[in-house]
């Protein structure tokens, strides 16, 4: 019963979204103000009749319900709740419900906190809005039905994919849903901004608090697919530039080009055009994205079963919403009136050459994402683009981006001083040359772009700090001076350093895990010892354990250093009961410069095992730069400029140049 | 400053930026950084020259998985039900991996047309064929509808 109450929740989200989608766009152009005000009802109904449905799927899979498919294809009863809650999600029907439940949150979202939005503008935003939730949830009941039942109902379920049974599961997807979908408010946003025919630094200011909450998101979304792929073996490590991998990769570039774009709307009333194609692209990204996943016309190590179907449905909703979107702003743009003027050398110019940058760099990932299917279509060889590819490509460009990451801040509006700003940057030039110099050194320099990405990731520390530094005017000014000065700083301000330092770290970090990874790989039997990276493996016994629905093989690792004890990891080889399938657990420890990694394989009968041990460099510190990045992106979002109702006013501590 | 001359120099960077990377993508087209696909049938016919990165494709051969002296190398056959070829890998097998089973690997001949894996990639679902095994066992003649399936389930629990 719940599932059906469930399914016809589904249905009447539908109606509700076709209400909103045409009534307040009507209303807008007309000017029925009664019509323009449904918006917001409907779209807190659909998102409630939504949650209804969604909530209906996790209760049928919380009760094993077996007599619904999707809940008998991948749940069982022994399973721990986590599970069979994220169960939910771990199958195409019941992600694309979280999908769509979560498109609807953030049309609620807008709908209840846009009260000081114009109704115009707000009435055709969430009407753009229902039109993406229409075409998904028509996708959703067509092809994917999550509700559809078996009769008679089987007894047990087939259990989850062990391979998902991982906690990863439980907050990877979610949160990565709400970055890939939380970019369809800046595609609406974009879209009614174009219907209007203006844009201004106030639409930029609305905008920009649902771009930073999508971007955090995903940046913590990616960030947590990446350890999940990390720890779990035969993923290819925590980033493999796999197509699945780089469908959240290029919404993420797309979306930090976009962040970046709009500032120079709210701030200077300049390269509006750009900052609405932006986001149309960036949304675009998602769809294509989701177009990937989803339709199985690129092999992928991440691909859920597909179904070409389905492929073509999402296709023909890419095409409409990029298409409409693009011949819109053709038509649209030059209406647009022109912003401020700025000079080749200063702020805005540093924010455009990012994008720029970053607009190539996805180009760049998306063709490398797509050279397969053009081979493949055009009748040449079949290939596979991996890393050799990116490192080739991508780094290279790259590079100086995060260069101008560390200057570009230190430029002023309008007209900025170049040699001024490289001039407060010479402790980092020093600290970046030092760290070229010394990883180059450590490897013999067989590595040149890894001694490269150690400099310049120092480089954006540095210069980071020193922008930092140079705002609160440390050590120049007396100490109570600055300490006021970092007190009244713009939350925003704060929320960059954050960022561009995490993404500092972060850079490091996977610089030098991809260059000087080690691993042993050897047949051990009790006693035995291995060492790696400065440390001693005993192997002291392998036992059986049992898990809650799985028996397993556990290793007994004691791990020295400069022999005394340091640590023990416990692999794990696991066979669960009810597919008969063996999944692999890592033990993994952290310390400041890197991780210990240690797996168990398979016996060989005679009392020795095939162990793997990993010394995985600076790995924490990729997990480190993500998290100082999504810190960053929560701080600048809690600025007062964004917050709801809350009079504008000027920055307390602008920057000396400005 | 005038808006034209603006325009000019964002223009002239996008087109310095824009010819920097298909430069880029072209000459990683034309070198070894892109791997090709290759199934058992067509390295029997056409060698690949030893060294050369490529991805094989296919299905694990029943009862060939074993291991070498050294204990930690495991030697199996990857076969489009027409050809087979041998493959080494150092290291532990992922989780997917099964006799009858769909693999990839990545890796190059040696001297002596042995391929060496560097990489085994293992499906999240087990009952999803990459699509490249698909082709190679078409290319073979060897692909019935639902017959792949069959081979895999009818493989379940022979585990290496």
């Amino acid at each position: 019963m719940i599932i059906e109450i469930g399914h016809f929740a589904l249905v009447l989200a539908l109606v509700l979204a076709l209400a909103q989608a045409i009534l307040p766009l009507v209303g807008a152009q007309r000017g029925i103000r009664s019509w323009m005000l449904l918006a917001k009802p409907a779209a807190i109904g659909q998102f409630a009749f939504l949650l209804v449905a969604f909530l209906a799927l996790v209760h049928a899979f919380v009760v094993s319900d077996f007599s619904v498919v999707i809940v008998y294809l991948n749940s069982h009863s022994s399973m721990p709740l986590l599970y069979k809650i994220s169960g939910t999600w771990g199958n195409h029907e019941g992600s694309l419900l979280l999908w769509v439940t979560i498109l609807a949150f953030f049309g609620a979202l807008v709908a209840v906190f846009g009260e000081n939005l114009p109704p115009r503008l707000k009435a055709r935003t969430l009407s753009v809005q229902a039109m993406i939730s229409i075409a998904f949830i028509l996708f959703t009941l067509f092809t994917s039905n999550p509700f559809a039942r078996i009769s008679p109902a089987p007894f047990e379920g087939e259990e989850l994919n062990p391979l998902l049974q991982d906690p990863g599961l439980a907050f990877h997807p979610p949160m990565l849903y709400i970055g890939y979908v939380g970019f369809s408010i800046a595609f609406s946003f974009a879209v009614a901004a174009l219907i209007e025919g203006k844009v201004d630094a106030a639409w930029a200011r609305w905008v920009r608090p649902w771009t930073l909450l999508s971007w955090t998101s995903l940046t913590g979304g990616i960030a947590l697919g990446a350890h999940w792929a990390y720890y779990e073996l035969g993923w290819g490590g925590w980033w493999f530039w796999d197509p699945v991998e780089n469908a959240s990769f290029m919404p993420w570039l797309m979306g930090t080009a976009l962040l970046h774009s709009a500032i120079v709307v709210e701030k200077r009333d300049a390269l509006k055009a750009w900052t609405l194609l932006l986001a149309i692209l960036t949304f675009g990204c998602s769809l294509l994205g989701t177009f990937l996943v989803r339709s199985g016309v690129i092999t992928s190590v991440h691909a859920f079963a597909q179904d070409p179907e389905r492929g073509v449905f999402i296709l023909a909703i890419l095409g409409v919403a990029l298409g409409g979107a693009l011949t819109l702003f053709a038509w649209r743009a030059p209406v647009l009136k022109p912003g401020g003027m700025f000079a080749p050398v200063s702020r805005e110019a540093a924010l455009m050459l990012n994008n720029l940058f970053i607009t190539t760099l996805t180009f760049v990932v998306l063709l490398g994402t797509l050279l397969p299917l053009i081979f493949d279509v055009l009748g040449l060889q079949d290939i596979s683009v991996g890393p050799p590819y990116y490192k080739w490509t991508f780094i290279p460009i790259s590079l100086p981006l995060i260069l101008l990451a560390a200057v570009g801040p230190l430029l002023g509006w309008k007209r900025g001083d170049l040699s001024g700003a490289l001039q407060r940057l010479w402790g980092a030039g020093i600290l970046g040359v030092a760290g070229i110099v010394v990883a180059a050194w450590i490897d013999f320099g067989s590595e040149v772009m890894a001694a490269l990405g150690i400099g310049v990731g120092l480089w954006l520390l540095a210069g980071t700090f020193v922008e930092w530094a140079e705002r609160v005017r440390l050590f120049r000014t007396e100490f109570t001076e600055s300490w006021r000065r970092m007190r009244h700083l713009p939350r925003a301000a704060y929320g960059m350093t954050l960022a561009h330092a995490g993404l500092a770290i972060a850079i490091i970090g996977m610089t030098a895990s991809a260059a000087w990874k080690e691993e042993v790989v050897r047949q051990m039997r009790p006693g035995e010892t291995i060492e790696i990276g400065g440390f001693t493996y005993r192997l002291e016994e392998v036992r059986g354990v049992r898990g809650p629905n799985y028996i397993a093989e556990q290793a007994d690792f004691t791990v020295l250093k400069d022999g005394e004890f340091y640590t023990r990891l416990y692999p794990e080889r696991r066979q669960y009961m009810v597919q008969p399938m063996p999944t692999t657990e890592a033990a993994i420890e952290s310390h400041f410069f890197g991780d210990l990694y240690a797996v168990i394989g398979e016996s060989d009968g005679a009392g020795a095992w095939t162990v793997r041990i990993y010394e995985e460099p600076l790995v924490p510190w990729i997990w480190t730069g993500a998290i100082v990045m999504v810190l960053g992106g929560f701080v600048s979002m809690s600025d007062r400029r964004y917050r709801v109702g809350a009079p504008s006013r000027q920055p307390a501590a602008q920057p000396a140049k400005a | 400053m005038k808006r034209k001359t603006l325009r000019l120099y964002l223009l002239v960077i996008s087109l310095a930026l824009l010819g920097t990377a298909t430069g880029l993508v072209l000459s990683a087209i034309n070198s070894d950084l892109i791997s090709y696909f290759v199934s058992p049938t067509q390295v029997t016919k056409e060698p690949v020259e030893p060294g050369r990165t490529v991805r094989l494709g296919g299905l694990v051969e029943v009862d060939s998985v074993g291991k070498l002296d050294d204990g930690a190398t495991h030697r199996f056959r990857v076969t489009d039900l027409s050809n087979s070829v041998e493959v080494l890998y150092r290291g532990v097998l992922p989780d997917l991996f099964r006799e009858g089973q769909g693999v990839v690997v990545e890796g190059s001949f040696n001297d002596n047309g042995r391929f060496v894996a560097a990489e085994v990639l293992a499906k999240h679902d087990e009952n999803y064929l990459p699509a490249e095994v698909v082709k190679a066992l078409k290319e073979s003649g060897r692909w019935q509808e639902g017959a792949a399936a069959t081979a895999i389930n009818g493989s379940e629990g022979v585990d290496p």
